[in-house]
């Protein structure tokens, strides 16, 4: 009764129309708009919210999709030669991040998760940003204003607060955007997701909980965190929740515009889970053999979201060999700034050890500062012994 | 100039913080209608609304971590929580969050929270309400770690806490709550003195004694028992616990030579162990004796009955003043 259906073709039985009824429902079957194969399925709930959506739009997100799973792996490939410390690949993931970033708003706000690259990149974060912090060389990779994306939280879970503050303060000032959370299902054991919904339900705050099921925790499957469907969960707390295929671009991209509009409009939180499977390891410094079968792997690949959606786009005529060229030509690029901005990286400096501590001066800290200055200024000018090594 | 309890000095600064900045927020359990467990913010939400004054569900770690979201978009926060001992549920948002998103973020997001903790013993509660944890926040970097002695500091403090940009907590020593103050309401922030600094609130030129909360007026007792036996003690009220003014500590251990630093959180680790290695560092050479710790013992905080062997009292504080200036003292003839 654990295993999830996604995938499977299998239709959602959604209420009729758009009534408000409907509109909150809870978990339920998952919602698919196209299947593996790459037929789109009508959905008489979620169509609605896709009307906009032009051919342009699918070759644009098709685009996104390619370009992220191109941007993985190339990090992927520089954790492998060195140039980064470690690295989250988000394989399988693409169309939960792209799907439900591109329908947000600029002034919506993301608190993101460390594995939602994708979503940081269709926020506007530059290649080399994206792995600042994998290379060591900061904490956060950009600063979270000018995207409105939060720094990345490893901390699990933790982030789902922060949105629901923030959706708190939004509602403080009459705005209409909309805070956004995203976590995956073994965040959903930690007290933080859940005292979230609590506050959010409570306060009825504008937050979107996109809660990405990948299967697994590092090495632990998702039926070890819930015994039931995630989506169900949120029924406990009062939030009307979604459950959709996760490799389906469009469903995700819907359910996140249904979500978003209710919270615009004063009806609260809302809870999305979102059915994917991580394909890659949790980290480039884990080894998923040691506790998955290869059959799984075989099963998810066989519902890939790129492969379905350049099936749809195929179906649809767009697939042309113009567009195959260019959405290849922007995944070089990308990747050639990837590698180029992080091999380029300045270093930091060993003093900035002690910047932003406080935002404030402070005293003990510049009292560490100064007698660690002296500490390296008491090896001499390392330019000037390395000159003096030279003319022995 | 009004005469005021503690806990309405405090509740005056928070109006004033909410009348001065329409971003500060208050929220905690209990602190709307109730006015808090010990009334620090009654009348407040009635004057200034629920949305800001927030109660909100019984979860310290969705308070604090609320707080971090409200940071964000631009708010002051200023959370309470409840009881002291009630604060480890948001252990992990204080420090892995509260502390370090402006780190984290390479100055780009302040987090400009305050955080109200009652703190230490004395009024017979039961568990987990009596308890002292601020050496866990001084050893994280990241938080201002403030503690109040009287109503006028309380008053001045709490506003400077809000004001500042960095997040602050702010412990209060509840058993001080009914004290009652002189407090002048009219005081200027910006000339008033920093909260990062220490006071010497009695001066004098055998001993140095260090005190913070709810132990300064128990030292300023002692320091006047120790007078009729002909001993001046400087009774140094810390004020700020992180980052210390050792420039007020230094000061004074230069000139008495001997330090007695007291506190009610355990020994081990604690605040005093601070003072005591670095004053030792600092001005190794002015001292005449080893520092003395005088403090709670490592130990649980124990039950009601008992709590009055753990608090360090009146005479403890003096035992420990005979210790440091070598005088026959409880632990006269043992090595060490």
């Amino acid at each position: 009764m654990f295993t999830d259906d996604a995938g499977k073709g299998g239709i959602a039985a959604g209420g009729p129309g758009n009534s408000e009824n409907s509109m909150r429902r809870t978990g339920g079957d998952l919602v698919q708009l196209i299947t593996p194969a790459g037929e789109r399925i009508s959905h008489p709930e979620f169509d609605p919210w896709l009307q906009d959506v032009s051919d342009e739009q699918l070759c644009a997100l098709y685009e996104d999709m390619v370009v992220i799973r191109r941007i993985d792996a190339e990090a992927t490939a520089l954790q492998r030669q060195g140039e980064l410390a470690l690295w989250p690949p988000l394989l399988g993931q693409e169309a939960s991040q792209i799907g439900s970033a591109r329908a947000l708003r600029e002034d919506d706000f993301v608190f993101p998760s460390y594995r939602d690259n994708g979503v940081a990149y269709c926020r506007g974060v530059k290649p080399e940003d994206l792995v600042r912090a994998w290379r060591g060389n900061a904490s956060a990779g950009w600063d979270p204003f000018t995207v409105n994306v939060a720094t990345q939280q490893i901390i699990i879970g933790a982030q789902s607060l922060h949105a629901t503050g923030y959706a708190m303060g939004i509602q403080n000032d009459g705005a209409d955007c909309v805070a956004v959370a995203y976590f995956g299902d073994g965040a959903t054991s930690e007290g933080d997701v859940n005292e979230a919904m609590v506050f959010a339900a409570s306060f009825q705050a504008p937050v979107v909980f996109i809660c990405q099921n990948n299967h697994w925790a590092i090495s632990e499957p998702v039926r070890l965190q819930s015994h039931i469907q995630l989506a169900d969960r949120a029924s406990g707390f009062g939030i009307p929740s979604m459950r959709v295929d996760g490799n389906d671009v469009l469903a995700v991209m819907a359910a996140t515009r249904i979500a978003l509009d209710r919270a615009r409009r004063g009806g609260g939180p809302t809870f999305i889970e979102a059915v994917t499977y991580r394909m890659g390891p949790h980290t480039t410094a884990d080894d998923p053999t040691r506790y998955r079968d290869a059959n799984e792997l075989e099963d998810w690949a066989a519902k890939d979201p790129i492969s379905r959606m350049k099936s749809l786009l195929e179906r649809k005529g767009l697939l042309t060999a113009d567009l195959e060229a260019a959405v290849a030509a922007q995944a070089d690029a990308v990747a050639k700034e990837l590698r180029a901005g992080t091999i380029n990286m300045p270093e930091p400096q060993p003093l900035d050890i002690f910047k932003h501590v406080y935002s404030t001066p402070n005293s003990w800290l510049d009292r560490q500062q100064e007698h660690y200055s002296r500490y390296l200024a008491s090896f001499g000018d390392p330019a000037e012994a390395a000159s003096e090594e030279g003319a022995r | 100039m009004t005469q005021m309890t503690f806990a309405r000095a405090i509740n005056s600064g928070l109006r004033k913080s909410l009348e001065n900045d329409p971003k500060v927020v208050l929220m905690g359990e209990d602190i709307g209608a109730l006015g808090g467990v010990f009334r620090v913010t009654d009348g407040l939400q009635k004057d200034f609304g629920k949305h800001r004054v927030v109660d909100t569900p019984l979860a310290e770690s969705g308070i604090m971590g609320t707080a971090v979201g409200l940071a964000y978009r631009g708010y002051r926060p200023v959370v309470e929580i409840q009881f002291d001992g009630f604060i480890y549920p948001a252990f992990d948002q204080i420090v892995s969050q509260v502390a370090k998103m402006h780190y984290r973020t390479q100055g780009a997001v302040k987090m400009p929270i305050t955080i109200r903790v009652p703190f230490g013993g004395g009024i017979g509660s039961p568990e987990h309400h009596s308890e002292s944890p601020e050496a866990y926040f001084t050893h994280t970097s990241g938080l201002r770690v403030i503690s109040v002695s009287n109503p006028q500091d309380a008053y001045t403090m709490i506003q400077q806490a809000i004001a500042s940009d960095d997040p602050v907590l702010y412990f209060e020593p509840k058993r001080r709550y009914h004290d009652k103050g002189e407090v002048d309401e009219s005081v200027d922030l910006s000339s008033a003195l920093s909260m990062e600094k220490a006071r010497v609130v009695t001066e004098g030129t055998d001993v140095t004694l260090v005190a913070y909360g709810p132990l300064v007026k128990t030292a300023r007792d002692a320091a006047l028992a120790a007078a009729d036996e002909g001993i001046s003690v400087e009774v140094i009220d810390l004020r700020s616990l992180a980052p210390l003014d050792f420039a007020t500590l230094e000061a004074s251990v230069r000139k008495t030579g001997r330090l007695v630093i007291t506190h009610e959180a355990s020994q081990s680790g604690g605040l005093g162990a601070e003072v005591a290695a670095s004053i030792t560092e600092r001005c190794f050479y002015h001292l005449e004796a080893a520092p003395v710790r005088v403090t709670g013992f490592d130990v649980p905080y124990p039950y009601s009955k008992l709590e009055m062997h753990h608090l360090p009292g009146l005479d403890r504080i003096l035992d420990g003043v005979d210790r440091a200036l070598g005088r026959p003292n409880s632990l006269s003839g043992l090595e060490g």
